[in-house]
């Protein structure tokens, strides 16, 4: 998808080249008739149905399902919230890629174009554009959870900043759960779902593997190990597409997937690695 | 309501599932999604004949001061002789195909077990995905969880020998500083190739993911190990460039490959410069 | 009816944000069975929206700060009428509720030396907001989030079932607080989103933390969740709301594109240096700085200027005013005609520093304006106007217990809950107040819900009536025409077609946004209240299409009667206070008046038996009675200058 060049180089935005031959010419106009196809069906089946319908100036294409709902389909289900890329409610595929409604700015498609607006593909469809997005709960229970440092107490937490910063970094995850949509593992493959927790969850593992006072080990529990042989890290072929689809930019197979991949080599694969931390214990 | 379609019988697998949204076309994408994929298996295809060819060929390897990159370090008894390179016998006389074969075992298994070429051959050969958000063919997947994809887990030791080819290949470059009667102080255009080759080679190998876990990836506290922890830094740089790198020293090294072969079946003669 | 499905639980959270999920935990591990009812997903509550920080004195900056400089300024900010306990309660207890998140995983922002790191902020003295670049909201409410599921994992261990003891009710809403015979609170009565399905959770206790009223208003940074839901349903149940003419306008949204008008725009763009100019580039805070903060803030651009990088020996720039004042001097240069070319001013970082350091202290605005305005805040200014933003009325409460006055079991607790900002809040303070106060509501509701199991009455009975009544309410939608619109009090509607919910709400909108916005002014006041009369009876031929499943529409119809309710109470108060304080300005009424300061406005449901059947527009649903305020605490007013409280307080609370 190309990004809205044809809109910086004149004055005014969406009046750009996109609009040829579908305005009278000399009248850049502000708004236009867009082609609308949007799934619209339940459990029970459903079909993509055709709308036109007005586009203004500076819209999003959650805007235009807005739109439809209070002009042309008034039980049209969608789910959104903050419209603003905060919240990561109205996941949905445009033109068949996992995209945030509300991110997605009409000045990047041609006009003439028609956009085709579908629920997310790999979850159970409830209605519409909602999505049984109940997999991605289930999998967050499955991560432990963050185990305090023992004797340390509140108030008295020491981290560096730069000991936080990779953690930060997929904690800015506002759990849209494209990157579960996307991913092939599921998609492809409804099968693989009780064995693989999914690009957001592994990289949940690997923000608690990395967090400076996580006290996990301590309590038992390792977390390299877990997430390879419980979360299904080996299922990831880091094929990049949830790294692809990210709203956030967070670079989640070559910052979270793959060093946790290297982690679980640490533990399982590497006698190197093996044998040091043996002689270590042993030194202690 | 919705256009009618039929309930449709559930399991046909996939992002046709019973219970998803029914839409019957694999995927709904309108963009070229097949061009990088497409483009990244002609590329690798392209190279693995030209290097399958050039490997068995067993000729046109040498060209004083050049040693084809595929060809070294020499390991054979059947290497040509070059005169202070890096052909050491240690597989002796009853190695009897070309010596290119021994070596090319390692930089070959670092590349093929390397993150991004997995990306770019499960994405472009075996079509896993083909592409984002694009149905994939297979009926079953399993990943890289049992044999022999497994073994994609050795990465970080194929990284270690790729370290010391890397050296071969530095030392190659140095002897290229030579004349064609092996003297010191000249440089042709040939050194020029292969310094572009060696700097890309070790910029792809530093960039390695296993590198910058090995590096400073696998430490908790950054803030008790400051050194490690801005050579962490560095190695995430390169790292972002991870698939520049890895295509540009791909085509480094085949080009130097070809230069030599050029040289060496004398269908060029090495422009020096001094 | 058909048979509605029960559940017994011990305490109910109805809201999913840092207020509910804070309760919800607390009333948890006090033992108490949980159940939390959210409209939205769980983990997409408005509370991700908050960027700035988390207001506590921990002074991990500036040592000089501690809970009395907190509660000084949050006194000040609210123009000293909060509820000057909740702002004491809030003070002291905010450094606890941040360093516990830090024990449930969260991330914030380091000092050099390894402690929480805290960033400047509008209206208070020193650096204080913990913060997480600029999506503190998002880290609050994830971290809130896992501790929930924590929680549930332990229970998981025990129990072998995850939501034996907390369970998250997602996408469901509520539409009615229940009562036994004897007023007590009972339960609640809920439909599911997805299926339309209706239910009924028992409980002796029930925690409101359903945030704001936001929607009321056409531009507006709140979601589409903040439609009153709280307010209305504890007004519905018998409780009563406080000061409610108090609204937020954000100085900073973004005006342009149309379509993101009203979206916030951080006040630490400018805590961290951006400048407000106007079309003739001039930073025209300046000429605003009002009598009572002419001492703490800088009289020219060269001092403010200093105050980044030396706070101790400079006063602060007039754009960290608080944020009633700057929507103000916004407003006023717009209407000047000194505004930007879409009606707001411009907010400027590009020229303040070096693009690098923009990405890495705003990388959310950044990408904000870029990916929706087109717009790169890096190279050029920023387009801002005021944005509806907060309320600071709300359910009347017990100041330690966050109980609602009169209405035995229920609890409010964040945004929803009235008193604590007083007439304006301060940036940084929301967060804190979720914490404080949603971990004491879920404390009381479960010490509540303890005792209703020993009293001798025992637990409150869900009565079989109020539930049908509840049903019919929620089902009158889709019967806009039946028989049952024809009778009684609608008789005159009788035959009309239905009227489409978005029209309403868009009408409803416009007219907050026009005549009870910004600025208010009698006649318009009174015009607004007409109309919401004429809306209120419009709604109730509000019709919808298709089936219950999942049905917007359908779900909006019944947010409009919590709308309008709300947009009364808002509107008959600021019509009832003749002055400007905080978030309420009166053109006709425009300085402060210290006698105003003991008033409070209360609005009660006019009938609190028929629930919404008074139709007749000129009447009305609310009453509104005032009530003095308690005075403050002779300890706490002894923390302020003489002179700073002659400024606030009238003659008599002075000689007392």
């Amino acid at each position: 998808m190309t990004t809205a060049t044809s809109q910086s180089s004149e004055g005014s935005p969406a009046s750009g080249a996109a609009s040829t031959g579908t305005e009278p010419a000399g009248a850049p106009a502000t708004s236009y008739e867009a082609h609308f196809r949007v799934w619209r069906g339940d459990t029970d089946g459903g079909g993509l149905e055709d709308f036109r319908v007005e586009v203004h100036e500076g819209e999003v294409v959650l805007d235009i399902i807005h739109r439809l709902q209070a002009t042309q389909a008034p039980d049209l289900a969608v789910r959104w919230n903050c419209k603003a890329g905060k919240c990561g409610s109205c996941s949905a595929e445009i033109n068949g890629r996992p995209r945030l409604m509300c991110m997605t700015r009409m000045s990047v498609f041609d006009r003439a174009q028609t956009i085709t607006v579908t629920p997310m593909r790999a979850f159970p469809v409830v209605r519409d554009l909602v999505t049984d997005v109940g997999f991605n709960y289930t999998k967050a229970r499955e991560v432990p959870a963050f185990v305090p440092p023992e004797g340390v107490a509140p108030g008295e937490y020491r981290m560096q900043q730069e000991d936080v910063d990779r953690s930060q970094e997929f904690r800015k995850c506002i759990e849209c759960f494209l990157c579960q949509d996307t991913c092939h593992v599921v998609r492809d493959h409804e099968e693989n779902k009780a064995a693989f927790a999914g690009p957001r969850f592994l990289m949940r593992v690997a923000e608690l593997d990395m967090h400076p006072l996580d006290a996990a080990e301590d309590a038992g529990l390792d977390r390299k190990r877990t997430a390879q042989e419980e979360h299904g890290l080996g299922y990831c072929n880091i094929t990049k597409c949830c790294t692809e689809v990210c709203p956030e930019g967070i670079r989640i197979t070559d910052n979270a997937l793959i060093p946790l991949k290297e982690r679980a080599v640490d533990r399982k694969y590497d006698p190197l690695v093996w044998l040091g931390s043996k002689i270590r214990r042993r030194g202690r | 309501m919705a256009t009618g379609t039929e309930p449709r019988p559930s399991t046909t697998g996939g992002v046709r599932e019973g219970n998803r949204a029914a839409i019957d076309a694999p995927h709904l994408r309108i963009d070229r999604w097949w061009l990088a994929p497409a483009a990244t298996a002609a590329g690798l295809l392209a190279f693995i004949v030209y290097s399958t060819w050039r490997a068995f060929s067993n000729a046109d390897y040498y060209a004083a001061p050049y040693v084809s990159p595929f060809y070294s370090p020499c390991l054979a008894d059947n290497c040509r002789d070059m005169a202070g390179g890096p052909n050491w016998d240690l597989f002796g006389s009853w190695w009897g195909i070309s010596p290119a074969i021994i070596v090319l075992i390692f930089p070959l298994s670092f590349r093929l077990t390397c993150y991004y070429y997995r990306k770019a051959y499960y994405r472009g050969f075996w079509a896993s995905p083909p592409a984002c958000a694009v149905a994939e063919p297979h009926k079953s997947y399993s990943g890289e969880t049992r044999f022999p994809l497994i073994l994609q887990n050795i990465h970080r030791y194929t990284f270690y020998v790729a370290l010391l080819v890397a050296g071969v290949l530095t030392y190659d470059t140095v002897l290229s500083f030579r004349d064609e009667h092996h003297h010191w102080g000249h440089m042709g255009l040939g050194t020029i190739v292969f310094l572009v080759n060696i700097v890309l080679i070790w910029a792809y190998t530093f960039s390695c993911h296993s590198c910058r876990h090995i590096v400073g990836g696998r430490l908790r506290h950054f803030s008790k190990h400051p050194v490690r922890y801005r050579m962490w830094g560095w190695v995430g740089k390169l790292n972002a460039r991870h698939m520049q790198l890895a295509w540009a020293s791909l085509i480094s090294v085949a080009v130097a490959d070809f230069y030599v072969f050029l040289l060496a079946s004398g269908a060029f003669s090495d422009p020096r410069l001094f | 009816m058909a048979q509605v499905e029960r559940q017994q639980w011990d305490v109910v959270v109805v809201g999913a944000g840092g207020a509910g999920l804070r309760a919800a935990i607390e009333a948890r591990e006090q033992g108490a069975r949980t159940a939390v009812i959210c409209k939205s997903l769980f983990g997409k509550a408005h509370t991700v929206m908050a960027e700035g920080g988390i207001a506590a004195s921990m002074g991990n900056v500036n040592a000089g700060d501690n809970w009395q400089v907190h509660f000084r300024d949050t006194m000040r900010g609210g123009k000293f009428l909060n509820q000057w306990r909740m702002a004491e309660l809030h003070a002291k207890e905010a450094p606890d509720r941040v360093w516990e998140l830090e024990t449930w995983g969260a991330l914030f922002d380091r000092t050099k030396d390894g402690r929480i790191s805290q960033r400047n902020f509008g209206g208070h003295e020193y650096p204080r907001l913990a913060h997480v670049g600029d999506r503190t909201g998002l880290e609050l409410i994830r971290t809130l989030q896992q501790k929930i599921v924590s929680l549930q994992q332990e229970d998981f261990k025990e129990h072998g079932d995850y939501e034996a003891r907390i369970k998250v009710f997602q996408e469901c809403t509520v539409t009615r607080v229940l009562k036994d015979d004897e007023g007590r609170v009972s339960g609640v009565f809920c439909y599911e989103r997805e299926s339309g399905r209706f239910f009924v959770i028992e409980a002796p206790s029930v925690v409101l933390a359903t945030g704001g009223i936001g929607k009321s208003f056409k531009v507006t940074s709140n979601s589409w969740e903040y439609t009153g839901d709280g307010h209305a349903l504890a007004l519905l149940a018998g409780a009563p709301l406080l000061n409610m003419e108090f609204v937020q306008f954000h100085p900073t949204g973004m005006v342009w594109p149309p379509s993101v008008k009203g979206i916030l725009v951080t006040e630490s763009v400018r805590g961290d240096g951006g400048v407000l100019r106007n079309s003739d580039g001039k930073r025209f805070m300046f000429d605003y700085i009002p009598d009572v903060f002419k001492e703490q803030y800088a009289q020219t651009e060269e001092e403010g200027d200093r105050w980044y990088e030396d706070p101790d020996h400079n006063r602060r720039p007039p754009e960290l005013l608080p944020r009633d004042e700057v929507a103000r001097a916004i407003n006023s240069e717009v209407k000047a005609g000194r505004g930007s070319p879409h009606g707001g001013v411009f907010l400027d970082v590009s020229t303040r520093m070096p693009a690098e350091v923009v990405r890495r202290r705003l990388p959310s605005m950044y990408h904000q304006f870029k990916e929706l305005a087109d717009v790169d805040i890096t190279a050029e200014p920023m387009e801002v106007g005021p944005t509806c933003h907060y309320v600071m009325g709300g359910v009347a409460v017990d100041s330690d217990t966050a109980a609602a006055r009169g209405v035995p079991g229920l609890f409010a607790a964040g945004e929803v809950a009235g008193g604590m900002h007083g007439s304006n809040r301060l940036g940084g303070n929301s967060l804190s107040d979720l914490l404080v106060f949603g971990r004491r509501a879920g404390l009381h509701a479960a010490e509540y819900a303890a005792g209703a199991d020993s009293s001798d009455a025992g637990r409150p009975v869900v009565v079989d009536s109020e539930v049908d009544a509840a049903a019919a309410e929620a089902l009158r939608p889709f019967s806009a025409e039946g028989p049952e619109a024809r009778t009684g009090d609608d008789a005159a509607a009788a035959g009309l077609p239905p009227e489409n919910p978005y029209t309403l709400h868009q009408e409803l909108q416009q007219t907050m946004n026009d005549l009870v916005g910004i600025i208010r002014r009698e006649g318009e006041m009174e015009k607004a209240l007409e109309k919401l009369g004429e809306l209120r009876v419009r709604a109730r031929r509000a019709g919808v299409e298709g089936h219950r499943q999942f049905n917007p529409g359908w779900h909006l119809s019944l947010d409009l009667r919590n709308m309008l309710l709300v947009s009364e109470c808002i509107a008959r108060a600021a019509l009832e206070r003749t002055e400007s304080r905080g978030g309420h300005t009166r053109e006709d009424h425009a300085t402060m008046d210290r006698a105003w300061r003991r008033v409070n406005l209360i609005c009660r449901l006019s009938d609190p038996t028929g629930g919404l059947a008074a139709t007749d527009p000129q009447r009305g649903q609310i009453d509104l009675s005032r009530e003095e305020t308690e005075p403050v605490r002779p300890d706490l007013l002894a923390l302020f200058e003489k002179e700073e409280l002659v400024k606030y307080l009238a003659e008599e609370e002075l000689s007392e």
